[in-house]
């Protein structure tokens, strides 16, 4: 599983990008991966307007995942 | 056509290209945003994308646009990358039949930029980075089209 973190997200984290094997099965047991290993990570995560794209899809809630899949975490984006 | 890049581009060129060959549009609008400098508190911007992503997400706004505003054509520029003050970072343009349509569809897209999509803005300067969010007018704004 490919893990990517955009914006202040990345920041927080130190890393923009990291490979997980054997890969968490759901989102939230991702999250809680995470959190597990940066707690400022799993808050920033939780985070408000924060959102998770799988597979270049933006999902809400949990879901399950597969353990090739990209997931990406999303804080609020403005371009322009 | 959605066009990323991380090389400054030419807006004239670009509404030129944009304009050609149109014997039926009747009406073009387009809007170019500049990277501010904020009287010296913004020396650079650093625009991060999701590439991939970033452009099928501006091409599902566009579709709906074109179906909402019955355009011609669309066109978006988007920056990413260091960009510097005075420099363009986004260009819309939009054809239809009449300049109405052209003006709203122009004016959604640009709202729905700068609120919506997957760009992260980091400001540079004096006192330091900073993360850009969209501001409550920004929200107001892309909420108009509800």
């Amino acid at each position: 599983m490919r893990v990517l973190l955009f914006g202040r997200l990345g920041d927080v984290a130190g890393w923009r990008e990291r490979s997980l094997d054997p890969s968490p099965t759901s989102l939230s047991a991702l999250k809680a991966l995470l959190a597990g290993l940066d707690a400022a990570l799993g808050e920033a995560l939780n985070g408000p307007g924060v959102q998770a794209a799988v597979d270049r899809a933006i999902v809400r809630g949990d879901v399950a995942l597969a353990a090739g899949c990209e997931v990406a975490f999303l804080p609020p984006m403005s371009g322009g | 056509m959605i066009r990323l890049t991380t090389e400054p581009f030419d807006p004239g060129a670009e509404l030129t290209a944009f304009c050609a060959g149109r014997t039926e549009s009747g009406a073009v609008a387009s809007f170019v945003g500049i990277a501010r400098g904020e009287g010296g508190q913004a020396t650079a911007l650093e625009l991060e994308a999701y590439p991939g992503f970033t452009e099928l997400e501006i091409g599902r706004m566009v579709e709906a646009a074109t179906q909402r505003f019955s355009l011609h054509d669309a066109l978006v520029v988007h920056r990413h990358g260091a960009i510097a003050p005075g420099e363009p970072i986004v260009m819309v343009a939009t054809a239809s039949s009449h300049r109405r349509e052209a003006f709203e569809a122009c004016d959604f897209l640009m709202d729905y930029l700068k609120s919506r999509a997957p760009f992260w803005k980091k400001e540079h300067g004096p006192a330091g980075p900073r993360w850009v969010e969209p501001t409550a007018r920004d929200l107001d704004d892309i909420a108009r089209w509800d």
